[in-house]
């Protein structure tokens, strides 16, 4: 370190003792009630998927809500979205609520189809689903890949959001490698270890604690810190002043203070953003993992309608973006350049005695925890079910599924910390922007598949295809001069035709979905077969209550069991 | 049902019509219109997803089906 850094450093307080104990305290009683979550709803054997990776399929209505609100709700999110707000404005940063909004009707929509079908079939995975609608092992096998890629990069960002806070709280400096990433290690490793132990059920306990604790923290940061500033006047004034400051780079505004309309303007950019975002989210196999875990199709319903709740929060966690630039804060790294990512951290530290300070630190790390959790288990469950089993050994079973999924989930976050150690943050977070634009070329496959059958398998492979390169080589092509990258600079690009600058993933999408239906039409008129369904209508409308989703139920006690024949039709779909 | 899916998409057609609230003015306690605004639709949109959510269970409490009868 020279001199100078080194005071830099020390400006952000060196290390923080109170707030660095109240947060290992709070950690530690999570890490035990991840270890005690084994217990809870407690099943007679670990050893299926339907226990270890969905926790039995039995969770309530209140149980799913704190579960899919921590899982979606990540410490990235919270990190990133007033990093964003601060840094370049409104349409980079508040996109987040109209998209957490316009996600819960379109999950009504599509989910409860999802949740049926898979309830009555034992599907684990979106790409089991696929498979099972068309019997085509390269489209299943597309969608599988597309999801543990795209997760990969997102557990690597949860990482992201526990070194943010652990290096305002003062750790993580020094030249000793070692030493330097020992917290993380620390931090990962206990999480490895209940997952592995607990599977889905840890999360969905530890996700209580996560929840109530972001809860409190925005909302005290919410109450008391505007009059602090001077008010909520002050701080829209303060970030009106920065957005429309000229940037010292090209000399255009630094950003957004609303979406500007008309030429050139930020209308679709704000409005693409929100629906490729919410209609990508259900798409991530940690999203499906924590819908599939629910006890019915109505579980999933009512919670689209109670969590907006979060979408509330996470608005005033985007304005607190603002606030702390009325509050004058200087996110300012170890390494003593300015990270706009530190900006929350610092901003509580800042203005906060340091006990609660230590309590916001705990909410953002322990937050990381739940969705890292989730996010490996739905990836391990994906490479079990839809590689492992269906590539390379057919004859698994339930015992030895589960057992490549934990073992899975192990190597899954072992590379997100490989990832995160030793390659630049900046990789994580270009691969995560591709992460949106890859899972969203899923959709068509399958939401689309859940109504119909029209579209045929090969047009949607086709078109996944093609969304994936052009999506892939238009992220690669966007720079960003204020930043210094020639590459992955954002996720918005001109939206051909139109003109206007829109999400890279919306724009794929449609292109995806156009040749999905152009091929499908000729694939169809010539006749091509489109694969042997083995759902029936009914299959779609299952709901726990449901005699036959009973005999199910009641046959598939033992985990050994193979479910039955899903209608007691013989002959026309195999048992599962 | 029908009335269940018109309600789904009100909040989805409402919050992509971004021309429509990016505005500062009115001000409500000092937040810009393009703010309180996007807020009070987290309070819309739950309640239109519940009223749904009512339709659709008693759209199926009338076409209740029996065992091995597909609809």
């Amino acid at each position: 370190m020279t001199p100078q850094v080194a005071v830099m450093a020390a400006d952000t307080g060196g290390v923080n003792g109170v707030a660095l104990a109240v947060l290992i305290v709070l950690f530690l009683i999570v890490t035990v009630a991840g270890f005690m979550a084994s217990r809870f709803m407690r099943a007679d054997s670990m050893e299926s998927l339907d226990e270890w990776g969905l926790g039995g399929r039995k969770f309530g209505t209140w149980i799913t809500w704190f579960l899919l609100g921590g899982d979606l709700y990540t410490a990235y999110t919270f990190v990133a979205v007033p990093a964003a707000m601060f840094a370049t404005g409104a349409v980079a940063g508040f996109f987040a609520v109209p998209y957490t909004i316009i996600l819960y009707p379109i999950i009504f929509i599509f989910m409860a189809r999802l949740w049926s079908v898979s309830h009555r079939h034992g599907y684990v995975t979106t790409a089991d689903f696929v498979r099972g609608r068309y019997d085509d092992r390269t489209l299943s096998l597309a969608v599988a890949v597309t999801g543990f890629v795209a997760t990969m990069p997102y557990i690597a960002l949860q990482l992201v959001g526990i070194q943010a806070v652990l290096e305002v709280a003062g750790l993580g400096g020094g030249d000793n490698v070692l030493a330097k990433d020992a917290p993380l290690l620390i931090a990962f490793a206990v999480l490895a270890a209940y997952t592995y132990s607990s599977g889905l059920r840890a999360p969905a306990v530890i996700a209580f604690v996560k929840d109530i604790l972001i809860y409190l923290v925005i909302i005290v940061a919410i109450v008391y810190l505007p009059g602090q500033v001077g008010g909520w006047d002050s701080i829209f004034g303060a970030a009106q002043d920065k957005m429309s400051a000229a940037n010292p780079v090209d000399g255009k505004p630094n950003g957004a203070f609303i979406p500007s309309l008309g030429e050139g303007g930020a209308a679709f950019a704000y409005a693409t953003l929100a629906l490729g975002s919410a209609m990508a989210l259900f798409m991530y196999p940690h999203s499906v993992t924590a819908s599939l875990s629910s006890n019915s199709r109505n579980t999933i319903r009512r919670n689209a309608a109670i969590l907006p709740a979060y979408s509330f929060v996470l608005g005033l966690l985007a304005l607190l973006g603002w606030v702390a630039i009325a509050a004058g804060t200087q996110p300012i790294g170890l390494d003593g350049k300015p990270n706009a990512q530190l900006v929350i951290p610092q901003l509580f530290e800042d203005m906060f005695p340091a006990w609660f300070a230590g309590v916001a630190f705990a909410a953002i790390a322990i937050g990381a925890l739940v969705p890292a959790a989730i996010m490996s288990i739905a990836a391990a469950n994906t490479f079990s079910r839809n590689i492992y089993k269906e590539w390379i050994k057919k004859d698994a079973t339930p015992a030895q599924e589960a057992k490549v999924s934990k073992l899975m989930s192990l190597l899954v976050k072992a590379f997100a910390l490989v990832f995160v150690l030793t390659l630049d943050k900046q990789n994580a977070i270009n691969f995560q922007l591709l992460g949106g634009i890859w899972i969203l070329q899923t959709f068509p496959a399958v939401v689309f598949s859940l109504f119909t059958r029209w579209f045929h398998r090969h047009g949607l492979l086709a078109g996944w295809a093609v969304g994936m390169v052009y999506g892939t080589w238009q992220a690669w092509n966007v720079a960003n001069p204020r930043a210094g990258i020639n590459h992955f600079g954002g996720s918005l690009d001109p939206i051909p035709v139109i003109g206007e600058l829109g999400y890279i993933a919306m724009t794929a999408f449609v292109i995806n979905v156009v040749l999905a239906v152009v091929i499908s039409a000729v694939l169809n008129a010539v006749k091509v077969s489109n694969g042997r369904d083995e759902t029936i209508p009914f299959d779609y409308f299952a709901d726990a209550d449901d005699p036959r989703v009973k005999k199910d139920l009641s046959e598939h006690t033992h985990h050994g069991d193979p479910y039955g024949d899903p209608d007691d039709i013989p002959g026309n779909a195999p048992a599962r | 049902m029908a009335i269940a899916a018109v309600l789904l998409c009100i909040p989805i057609v409402a919050l992509l019509w971004v021309p429509s609230y990016a505005k500062t003015d009115p001000e409500l306690l000092g937040f810009p219109f393009f703010f309180w605004y996007q807020f009070l639709w987290v309070f819309i949109c739950s309640a239109l997803t519940w009223t749904a959510y009512r339709l659709t269970l008693s759209a199926r409490g009338k076409t209740t089906h029996q065992v091995g009868e597909d609809r």
